[in-house]
């Protein structure tokens, strides 16, 4: 029984991750389009957005090429089960109760408002890989305006037809189904910026962390934070996720997870760092595969959450907030 | 057939109670899923609520003012049903109701907590400091009271007046909780548990009047035959006990400091009386159907010396008993020399109020689950108890006390109010609760129901036993008043 509900776990995660991975195809054909110099050629030409813009374009319609028909056609199938709280998805219905309170008290102690009831109202929050909506409902519901992308239509159509009926998300939460790259060039045209940009369960899958840290910094606000929950790279994780889950407990196919992609958490820090973020905390997850229920944990050996604040002005001239730059560039 | 199948009832709620629940809880879920789910297409106009409460007594005025009070829960829309007309009161009334309930500590820190207590302290209410409770058929007894008689064990308080505290406060809200008087509810539509596609994923209610209303968490607060409950099909363990509760005012023959709650327990059933102010006690008496008519048939004076006769005669007393009590007594006594407590003797009756006498049956209930997908039920329409130690209102504030704070906490997660998981958190902690409590109540009921030798020989030595032990009373006590 213990091995079922586990493997549920790992099945949950993976579904996840096949929804996510289209995204890191789409931004690994991005990224093997232009090559490292592009990527690098992109960060100092932050500031031309035009030129930045073009690239998008390019990128975007590199990407309809990319996408695994395979791996959309398995999402497709588990699409209709992103809301059954004891399915396929149990494992992150319930990270919601460690994720959700994560953002929630990392933004509150950043505001000195308070909005009884609405702790999270007149913030914008971006949810990159949202699948069913999983994460951005909750929270839409604790006031913020949020902002759902996924690269998978399917999970989109869900998304959207699960919060319709809800009055209270109406008009707090809506999805567009797009990837990163594609949002970050719009974004900077529209000159609407997010105070937080949420990835759970999707860095793990990334082909090119360089480019998804470039995209978050371009969507955020100076000063906005980036949260990120993945798993770590370590020996245990290999055997949980990978030999146990594929090879021993034959719940998952044989190569769904690719250990490689894993990202531990100095790595992710580093390259967050070096991208103009200021890691704030890192914190160990933990699955209890029989109460089905998530913890806190002083080891990141598996899984774990990261707050990162993106820098004020580090890639950009000193003193000129973000926010004034796409109405300069489109003039 | 009837006794055959409340076995496994029994037995399922007491394994829900002390398994783990995560276990059960899948297939409870599915269980759920599959009672009675169709969807009606109506105009996508229709309102929606965060949280409609049916049923607008004690419990479920309760719950509506205490969501509504709640910081975390300040942006939700709470509507409350009631079929009844708005009581309104502004001081209470010259004579005393016969509907009274026994307030714990707990229950009036809940309720000070929602701002009704000073309404209600302000009206009437009376402290308690001691409780007595004896045997008709031998000379055990035992004595509950806070040390040195300095804190209140409970307060006795008309339900009107309750009732009325609350609404006063539900008044002074914000516009986020609704009150819908005489509304009556002809029909609830249960949700598919994760909806498909198109489908409606609330729970409609549709009123007496033709209107319809949608809400993501319906609390079923209807009494002890709730409509939700049945609606739901959960099924019910209850049993009733053949027994009628006789309830009346009764004038005390002169005034007394009266706090002390006495409770005696003859072989017909338990018979209470319950102090409202130093002249005016309330008299709860459980006794066989037949018994009850006659005693309602009876003229005042006649009824006036049953009372008394009921608290003060020895006729079911029986000399084996009362020597092996007496032996028993004193050899506690020589271990424990300063333990228990003196028998004192309750005041002697002398009238009634006017048409104050009432009768009705009495029985027990307990639902089997207190959640479904999007419903929880609270207060009597998910347990019922025997009136015999003053929990039933209890039992029901303490529930709202319950789900209030986990739906704060949910709502602070910006989960969907009506989401299973937090409900299963509800159901768990209340049934560890209100399970042993209902039990310990229905067997005292039964052993205190016969005047056979070894019953009464048992439940005497038990008593005084218990009696002789503080640390052991201290805690019934703890346990009673939460």
């Amino acid at each position: 029984m213990y091995s079922n509900t586990f493997g549920r776990l790992m099945l949950g995660l993976r579904s996840l991750k096949a929804a996510s991975s289209c995204a890191a195809t789409r931004r690994a054909a991005s990224r093997s389009g232009f090559s490292r110099a592009a990527v690098w050629r992109q960060r100092t030409l932050r500031q031309q957005r035009s030129a930045c813009a073009g690239m998008q374009q390019t990128s975007r319609s590199a990407s309809h090429t990319t996408v695994d028909p395979g791996e959309v056609k398995r999402f497709q199938l588990l699409a209709n089960k992103w809301w059954d709280e004891e399915g396929d998805f149990a494992a992150l219905h319930a990270m919601n109760d460690l994720r959700v309170p994560f953002v929630r008290d990392n933004l509150l102690n950043a505001q000195t408002e308070r909005h009884p009831g609405k702790p999270l109202a007149g913030l914008r929050i971006l949810d990159v890989g949202c699948g069913g909506g999983l994460l951005t409902e909750p929270l839409g519901r604790l006031g913020a305006t949020a902002l759902g992308i996924d690269p998978v239509e399917d999970s989109v159509r869900i998304a959207r037809q699960h919060s319709s009926h809800d009055p209270d998300l109406r008009d707090r939460v809506s999805y567009r189904a797009c990837t990163l790259e594609e949002l970050s060039g719009e974004e900077e045209q529209t000159e609407t910026r997010f105070d937080a940009v949420v990835a759970s369960e999707v860095v793990e899958h990334l082909a090119d962390l360089e480019t998804f840290a470039i995209c978050c910094g371009r969507v955020l606000k100076p000063g906005g934070s980036l949260f990120i929950t993945t798993i770590n790279k370590t020996n245990l994780s290999y055997a949980l996720a990978i030999v146990a889950a594929e090879y021993l407990l034959h719940i998952v196919p044989r190569g769904t997870h690719d250990w490689e992609k894993f990202v531990s958490p100095v790595e992710l820090e580093r390259l967050l760092e070096s991208n103009g973020f200021l890691v704030q905390s890192v914190q160990g997850m933990l699955y209890n595969p029989i109460s089905g229920a998530w913890s806190w944990t002083n080891s990141t050996a598996i899984n774990y959450a990261l707050h990162a604040v993106k820098q004020d002005d580090v890639d950009e001239d000193s003193g000129s907030p973000l926010g004034d730059q796409p109405e300069a560039t489109h003039s | 057939m009837h006794k055959l199948t409340k076995v496994p009832l029994t037995l399922n709620g007491l394994g829900r109670c002390f398994i783990t629940e995560k276990h059960l809880s899948a297939v409870n879920i599915i269980r759920r899923g599959l009672v009675g789910s169709e969807n009606g297409r109506d105009s996508p106009k229709t309102e929606v609520y965060d949280v409609i409460i049916s049923g607008g007594g004690m419990v479920g005025s309760a719950m509506a003012c205490s969501l509504g009070m709640d910081p975390n829960l300040a942006e939700k829309k709470i509507l409350l049903l009631e079929a009844g007309h708005k009581k309104i009161m502004d001081r209470a009334p010259d004579t005393y109701s016969t509907r009274v309930s026994s307030i714990s500590p707990g229950s009036a820190t809940l309720l000070s907590g929602i701002g009704a207590w000073e309404h209600v302290t302000r009206m009437r209410c009376k402290p308690y400091k001691r409780m007595q409770v004896w045997d008709a058929c031998s000379d055990a007894l035992i004595t509950f009271d806070k040390e040195d008689l300095l804190d209140e064990m409970a307060y006795i308080v008309e339900n009107d007046i309750v009732v009325a505290a609350i609404t006063r406060q539900l008044d002074s809200l914000p516009e986020n909780v609704q009150v819908k008087y005489k509304s009556k509810v002809v029909e609830y539509t249960w949700p598919m548990p994760h909806h498909a596609a198109e489908s409606i994923p609330w729970v409609k209610v549709t009123l007496a009047s033709g209107e319809t209303l949608q809400t993501k968490l319906l609390i079923g607060a209807d009494g002890p035959n709730s409509m939700v409950r049945q609606k739901l099909g959960i099924p019910t363990v209850k049993w009733n006990y053949d027994q009628s509760a006789v309830v009346a005012v009764l004038h005390l023959s002169e005034p007394t400091e009266n706090n002390v709650a006495w409770q005696r327990f003859l072989p017909t059933g338990p018979i209470a009386m319950l102090p409202l102010s130093d002249t005016e006690s309330s008299l709860v008496w459980s006794t066989g159907h037949r018994l009850a008519e006659e005693l309602l048939e009876l003229d005042e004076e006649s009824f006036v010396d049953a009372v008394n006769s009921a608290f003060w005669s020895n006729e079911n007393q029986s000399d084996l008993i009362e020597t092996a009590g007496a032996l028993f007594r004193g050899a506690l006594s020589a271990i424990m020399p300063s333990a228990g407590s003196p028998r004192q003797l309750p005041p002697s009756v002398a009238g009634i109020g006017p048409k104050s006498r009432v009768m009705f049956p009495l029985g027990i209930g307990h639902a089997s689950e207190y959640i479904r997908h999007r419903v929880a039920l609270i207060g009597d329409a998910a347990h019922r108890v025997h009136p015999l130690a003053g929990q039933g209102a209890n039992l029901g504030f303490g529930d709202v006390a319950c789900l209030t704070q986990l739906l704060s906490q949910a709502a602070f997660n910006g989960k969907d109010l009506g989401a299973i998981q937090h409900l299963l958190e509800y159901e768990t902690e209340r049934q560890r609760h209100n399970l042993p409590m209902m039990t310990a109540i229905d067997l005292m009921k039964r052993l205190y129901s016969t005047n056979a030798a070894p019953a009464v020989l048992l439940r005497t030595f038990g008593l005084q036993a218990t009696n002789m032990l503080p640390t052991l009373k201290e805690q019934i006590m703890a346990y009673a008043s939460k």
